[in-house]
Parts: structure tokens; C-alpha cells; sequence
């Protein structure tokens, strides 16, 4: 998996390709929890992730609590193996996303 | 049929699905199918090196059988660690608001969620958990 940050004032994006499940959670965990402090706006782009596993749904969950106090969290580009995992665990009803 | 026997670490979940997804090759799988194919198996791996043989480490045996009429995939995780039924474990709750939901302990259901069949035994010593996912 490929992990880029974007600041842009307090919005940060975070973009993933590839596959995001065990192995490369920790390195989404670490975007994020490197570069959320003041961020207002959170943005997941994620136009070419494969799939994503719990493991993945964990990092976007501990952001997704932290972003409800500071600001918001979007996810934007979701592709369809991507979005039945966000069906099927109902996190789609709680998260902002967007689809492809 | 495949097999693979392998150290069950996390850093092998990713192995253990290139070994899945080379099986698949040659059956034009649709890429929805797959991709879930790999999340069930990034999930069980995943679960029997960080739970099994905890604190210790063993080793797992992945098997992929290719079933024919309906065409579909039957994937076969064994080890010889703890016995542990991930079938029993309560499903979460869907239904919470984002601040109430835990985090994590969504690994198997979305393995229940995603597969058409799923069963466990624990046999002679093994955990043995079966999927199958019509491709």
C-alpha cells in the first residue's frame, strides 16, 4: 500500500492505493496520528484502494472519534469492495463517504 | 488442491493471500469476489497469528479447493494452537453511533458477512474453519 499526506491550511488528505489490510494499517495509522493534530478537516481518498480489512476500519474509526471534537472527516473515491465493508459493519450509516 | 503451511505471523497475512489470489488465477474470479476473498483471509490469518499460539508462535496450514457447479472457492485454515470457535463470539452491533462503537472486533463478522459458507471444528488437536465464497 502507498500512503500520501496532503496539508492544505488545517485540511489534511490522506490517499491510499493498494490493499489495506493487516499489514498496512499501521502505516495509514501512522499518516494519520502524525499529522491530525490541528487539522479541521479530514479527508481519506481512497480512488485506489483494492480492499480494505478490519484492520483498516480500526484506524478510520479512532480518527473518525477524534475528527467528531476537532472538525470533520470525509471519505471520498470509495470503491465497490471497499463499500461493502462499510455496509456490511454499518459504519456507512455513521461515516461520511462518497463513492467512486 | 493447494497447500500452504506457513508461520502464523502477521507479517505472512500478505503471503498467504498472494498464495489464495495465484489459485484463483486461472478462474477469471470477479474482482468483487476476490477482494473479498483476501479481506477473509487477511481476517482469519490475521486472527490465528495473533491469538493461536500466543505468546508462543506455530504454524498454520492454508488449503484452497477450486469446487465446480456452482464454481466457487474453499479455502481451509488449520492449526494446532488454542481451541477457539470464532463462530461463537456474539456479532457486533451495527447499529451504534460512531462514538459508541468500539474499536475493532469486526474482523469476523465481516468474514460472515462476505463468505457463502463459513464453518468451524476443532478436531484431533486443530482449529479447522472453512470458507466458501461462490466466484
Amino acid at each position: 500500500m502507498t500512503v500520501t499526506t496532503k496539508m492544505d491550511g488545517t485540511k489534511l488528505t490522506v490517499s491510499a492505493e493498494g490493499k489495506l489490510g493487516t499489514s498496512a494499517a499501521p502505516e495509514l495509522e501512522k499518516a494519520v496520528k502524525d499529522n491530525i493534530g490541528g487539522v479541521t478537516e479530514l479527508v481519506f481518498d481512497f480512488a485506489g484502494l483494492e480492499y480494505m480489512a478490519s484492520a483498516g476500519l480500526r484506524v478510520l474509526l479512532s480518527a473518525a472519534k477524534v475528527m467528531k471534537k476537532q472538525g470533520g472527516m470525509k471519505i471520498i473515491n470509495v470503491t465497490p469492495p471497499v463499500m461493502d465493508v462499510f455496509t456490511f459493519t454499518g459504519m456507512a450509516d455513521v461515516l461520511d463517504i462518497e463513492t467512486e | 488442491m493447494k497447500e500452504l503451511t506457513i508461520e502464523a505471523t502477521p507479517e505472512n497475512v500478505d503471503t498467504v493471500i498472494e498464495f489464495v489470489d495465484e489459485q484463483l488465477e486461472a478462474y477469471g474470479c470477479g474482482m468483487r469476489a476476490q477482494m473479498a476473498i483476501d479481506v477473509a483471509v487477511d481476517e482469519l490469518f490475521a486472527n490465528i497469528a495473533h491469538y493461536a499460539y500466543n505468546p508462543d508462535t506455530g504454524y498454520a496450514t492454508v488449503r484452497v479447493d477450486v469446487l465446480k457447479d456452482p464454481l466457487s472457492v474453499e479455502i481451509t485454515f488449520i492449526d494446532h494452537g488454542k481451541q477457539y470457535d470464532p463462530l461463537a463470539k456474539e456479532d457486533p452491533d451495527t447499529t451504534l453511533a460512531l462514538e459508541d462503537r468500539p474499536i475493532g472486533g469486526m474482523g469476523i463478522f465481516i468474514v460472515k458477512k462476505s463468505m457463502d459458507e463459513i464453518t468451524y471444528e476443532y478436531k484431533d488437536g486443530k482449529n479447522i474453519l472453512t470458507i466458501k465464497k461462490n466466484i
